[in-house]
This record gives structure tokens, C-alpha cells and sequence, in this order.
């Protein structure tokens, strides 16, 4: 571990008794693209809360840049931007003098200020649009503008929270690309929540998976899949299964394999290599083949074992 | 000191180009004083005089106490406008900048005040054209600080207790009860000295009291109190609700 940025120690809150948050100790580290996964309601908005100093934990505390965030709030305040779930923007003001606003809060002054506006309307192109009142703007471009706002004062760690919530395919596509290049070229931390397994899988260096306010997991996509363990080959079967399953039980690699509905399921680890060798096998024992796939565990496979609920389920009776 | 000006600044700003932007609201607010003006004010105007008022016509001793009523009303769009804010989220991204909260609670005052005072203005202006007679033309300027400093008090009150809220539902009408008290035990509508003998000694404790009595010393040269207790009570109140307003707003939650 390198020296950490963001650092919780017992991190809780209850509400009327309640924990929405129960002893969350973790570690940030500078310029990492961190992700907190979990279903709605399971946490993820009340710790980003906390860390931007918008409500009070009930125990324990966390440093953002060596600063204490109950202590040291408005030093923790300058050194960060947020990204707030549901972003609220002025729809009566234009783009620019949304921005216009809160960089005066944020205490830039003249032409550090103008040019800054320029420089993240520039980023999320937006500026073409920049004086047409917010209210005109699609879901797509108020969120953008919001994380414009949110990067205006060169903020040392972005939280980013269920940035891409309610938005089409292509607006989060867009989204994930200024994240993405955020984290690299401007070197800022960015933690960012989501319900998505998608977006955690693609963005994010280190998951930790939360879940009724508990840290479940915590590594990288990778090996958090790796938790699952092996891919599977899955291959539909027109005749010749039977033989064919028996013929593959001598191959050492293979952990363990089943035949439904004429689709023969393997797992392995490795799926992408061992496809060559499973078809080889296939035509030499004069099976007939009509497709092979791999399903490779997701991160929804994870949430599964580890909490033994789907994400959906959650969400289903959670809230 | 600087930086905070600063920030309020940068929030009246913020409404004053959101206020343009909807103008129907600044006026609105008026209407209610304007017409118990013109019709309490013209109903009575011959009929009642205060001798200890040096016998001025009823209508002219309103103006002031409908102005008064303005600048409550405007306290309380003020502190609808933040909970609006708080509703809608924007509220906490203002709160999760560095701004100091007293910033934040002086520019919500001051855009406030601004709109308080345009609107005690359509209320004078009313009053003159339905005949009220003002004792001499610089007193509106001075009646200008007492306008400011119980708009400013009366706002200071409504952001605390909006403070402890979470969404607008109900919140004007909480304020209202609040807020009606202070206005009957004012003297908006008739001197302190006839108000039932039970309730007559709390009006002493009520600042708007002073601020109205200062109100009529600028506008109409008449008053039951020295303007300088005026003035000092007012200021003293201004201080004390945006005090209390700023840290509240300093230990909140802005979820």
C-alpha cells in the first residue's frame, strides 16, 4: 500500500438506532479509481455523505489529505469535489454562471476563474452550450456540467455518486470516458459509488463491495471475481454429448462439468485458451457442434456469493 | 472578514439573476400589504387619529405597519427560498463547498433584504398615491436602515428555524404563526399603549416594536421611543437571529 489519501476508521452512522453505515475501515490510495458497489440503500451515498462533511458520522471519523473530516471540515471541503447522486444544478442560470457561481464559493477569483470555467466546459464539451439556461440541458449534459462544477477548483479526490444513474447508453459511455481520462491525464483520486456491476467492473482499479453497510469484499475486479472461480465453456450440443463428456473427463484442467438441455457446461480456468483443445476433442469424437461461448463470473456473481442475494433482490425488498 | 463578504456576494448574485429571471415573484409578495392598505388605510383614514401621534390620519400611521408586514413576508419567501433549495438538493452543493456558513447566511439575507426593499417601496409609493402624507422626503432614506435591519432580523429568524427542516411542506404556515405575533404586538395597526392590557407589556419584548417605531420617526417624524433605542434594539436583534442563523447553519446536516 502506498500512503493513503482518503483513510475511514469505524466509520458508522445510525439513523434512529439503525446503522446505514457499521464500521467501514478502508484505505484510499492517492490517484486510485476506487469503486464502492452495492445495491441501493446499502450504504454507499451515507459514507460519501460523511466524507464530504454534508452529515455527521455517529462513531468514528476519517482523514481526506491528512484532514480530520469533523474537525477539519473546510479544509476537507477545499480539497474535494462531489458529484452528488441526485446533482442539482440552477435550471434558472445558464451553464456558465452555474459554474460562475460555485466557483466564487470555492474562492477563484477573475481570470483564474474565467479561465478555469473555460478549461472544464472545454473537458466535458459543453461550451458550446455554455448560455443556454440549465433548463434546457438533457439528463445527459446537466450531469456532465456537474462534474464540470465539481472539477473546478483542482480538487485533490472526486466523489462520484451512481454518476451515470438514469442515463442512456451512450450519455454513460460518454461519462465513463471523462472519468476515465480524468483519473489518468489529471491525476485525481476519484472514488465513485454505483449499483452497476458493469461500471465498477470497468473503471475501477479496487471494488469494495458493501452491502447493509458493511465492507463485504474489497480487491480488484479481477480477483474479486476470482472469488467465483473459473469461467465456463459452454457449448450446444446437436448429438454426441454423452460421448464427448466422457472423452473430456480425462483432462486434468477441467473442474467440473454437466450437460442441460444440450448445452455441455465446463469450468475452467483460462476459458479463452482451452476452446481450441475442447473443439479438437469435440470433432475427434464426431460430436456436432452449433456454438461455443464463455461466461466469465461478473461481479454480480460475487455480490451473489458473498451476500447470497442478487442485486436485485435487494433492491426489490430493500427499498 | 473579506473572504466572506466575498461569498455573500457571490449567493446574492446567484439570486439576483435568478429573481430576474422570474419576476412575477419579486411583485407578488406586495400585493397582500398593498391592499390592506388601501382598504383598512382608506376605510379609516378620517375616522381614527392617535392624539399621542400628533393626530395623523390613520392611513399615513398604517403605511409604516404594512411596510412592516412587507418585510415579514419577504423573511419568510427568504427562508421558503432555502428550504426550496434544500428540497431540490442545491442546497448541499452549496453546503459541501468551503464557503463559510456565514457567508452563505449573509448572502441569502442580503438578497432577501434587496427584495424586501424593493417591496416596501411599492408599499410607499402605494401609500403616497392613496394619500399618505411623509413628514420629509430624506426620512426614506433613513427609514431605508430600519427596513434593512428588520428585514435582515426577521430572515435571520426564518433560516434558523428553516434550519431544523427538511422540505418546504407546511413550513410557510409554521412560520406564519411564528411571525403574526410579532407583527399584532408591533403597533403595525394601532400604538402599543391600546393593545389589551395582558398582552400590552410583551409588545416591550418585541423588536419589531422598535422597528416600526422607528419606521414612523423616519417617515412620518413621530414616535414613542427615542429613534437611537429604535435603532439600537433593531441592530442588536440583526445580530443576534443572523448569529443564531449562522451557527445553526454551521453544525446542521444539509442531506
Amino acid at each position: 500500500m502506498g500512503n493513503p489519501i482518503i483513510s475511514m476508521k469505524n466509520l458508522s452512522k445510525a439513523y434512529h438506532g439503525e446503522k446505514a453505515v457499521d464500521n467501514v475501515n478502508l484505505e484510499i490510495d492517492k490517484g486510485e479509481f476506487f469503486g464502492l458497489l452495492g445495491p441501493n440503500g446499502a450504504g454507499k451515498s451515507t459514507v460519501i455523505k460523511m466524507l464530504t462533511t454534508i452529515i455527521h458520522p455517529t462513531e468514528g471519523t476519517a482523514t481526506i489529505h491528512g484532514h480530520d473530516i469533523i474537525e477539519e471540515r473546510d479544509a476537507v471541503r477545499s480539497c474535494i469535489g462531489v458529484v452528488f447522486q441526485d446533482s442539482v444544478l440552477d435550471r434558472k442560470l445558464t451553464g456558465r454562471e452555474n459554474l460562475d457561481f460555485h466557483a466564487r464559493l470555492y474562492g477563484l477569483r477573475g481570470d483564474m476563474r474565467r479561465e478555469r470555467i473555460e478549461e472544464v466546459l472545454e473537458l466535458v464539451e459543453l461550451k458550446d452550450k455554455a448560455d443556454v439556461l440549465v433548463e434546457r440541458y438533457s439528463g445527459g449534459m446537466q450531469r456532465r456540467l456537474a462534474i464540470a462544477r465539481g472539477l473546478m477548483h483542482h480538487p485533490g479526490v472526486l466523489f462520484l455518486d451512481e454518476p451515470t444513474l438514469g442515463l442512456d447508453a451512450q450519455s454513460r459511455r460518454h461519462i465513463w470516458k471523462y472519468v476515465k481520462e480524468l483519473n489518468l491525464r489529471e491525476d485525481i483520486t476519484i472514488v465513485l459509488t454505483t449499483h452497476y456491476m458493469e461500471e465498477a467492473d470497468q473503471l475501477c482499479e479496487r471494488v469494495a463491495i458493501i452491502d447493509r453497510g458493511r465492507i463485504v469484499a474489497l480487491d480488484t475486479p479481477e480477483n474479486l471475481k476470482g472469488l467465483i472461480g473459473a469461467d465456463t465453456i459452454v457449448m450446444h450440443i446437436q448429438s454426441g454429448g454423452e460421448i464427448l463428456l466422457q472423452s473430456l473427463s480425462f483432462f486434468p484442467w477441467i473442474a467440473s462439468s454437466e450437460v442441460s438441455n444440450g448445452k455441455i457446461l465446463l469450468r475452467v480456468d483460462d476459458a479463452q485458451s482451452r476452446i481450441p483443445q475442447v473443439v479438437i476433442e469435440a470433432c475427434m469424437n464426431r460430436a456436432i457442434v452449433s456454438h461455443v461461448g464463455i461466461i466469465e463470473p461478473t461481479l454480480e456473481d460475487v455480490f451473489l456469493k458473498l451476500t447470497g442475494r442478487t442485486l436485485h433482490e435487494c433492491e426489490d425488498s430493500g427499498n | 472578514m473579506r473572504f466572506y463578504l466575498y461569498e455573500a456576494y457571490s449567493l446574492w448574485r446567484r439570486d439576483m439573476l435568478s429573481f430576474s429571471r422570474q419576476k412575477d415573484r419579486l411583485i407578488g409578495y406586495s400585493f397582500a400589504p398593498l391592499f390592506l392598505l388601501a382598504f383598512i388605510g382608506l376605510g379609516f383614514k378620517n375616522q381614527i387619529y392617535f392624539p399621542e401621534m400628533k393626530n395623523i390620519d390613520y392611513l399615513s400611521f398604517l403605511t409604516p405597519g404594512m411596510v412592516a408586514m412587507t418585510l415579514l413576508t419577504a423573511s419568510n419567501s427568504t427562508s421558503f427560498l432555502m428550504l426550496w433549495d434544500r428540497e431540490m438538493g442545491f442546497l448541499k452543493e452549496i453546503m459541501v463547498t468551503p464557503s463559510s456558513r456565514i457567508g452563505i447566511i449573509l448572502g441569502r439575507t442580503a438578497s432577501g433584504v434587496t427584495v424586501a426593499i424593493f417591496q416596501s417601496f411599492i408599499i410607499l409609493f402605494g401609500g403616497i398615491v392613496m394619500g399618505s402624507r411623509f413628514h420629509r422626503p430624506e426620512g426614506m432614506l433613513i427609514s431605508l436602515i430600519f427596513m434593512a435591519l428588520i428585514a435582515s432580523a426577521f430572515i435571520g429568524l426564518g433560516l434558523s428555524l428553516a434550519s431544523f427542516k427538511k422540505e418546504t411542506y407546511g413550513f410557510s404556515l409554521v412560520l406564519n404563526f411564528i411571525l403574526y405575533p410579532f407583527l399584532f404586538l408591533s403597533g403595525a395597526l394601532y400604538p402599543v399603549d391600546r393593545l389589551p392590557s395582558l398582552v400590552a407589556p410583551l409588545s416591550y419584548y418585541n423588536p419589531l416594536t422598535y422597528g416600526i417605531d422607528g419606521l414612523r420617526y423616519s417617515l412620518l417624524g413621530v414616535s414613542s421611543f427615542s429613534p437611537a433605542l429604535d435603532l439600537g434594539v433593531m441592530a442588536a436583534s440583526c445580530l443576534a437571529m443572523l448569529g443564531l442563523g449562522t451557527y445553526l447553519f454551521e453544525k446542521g446536516e444539509w442531506d
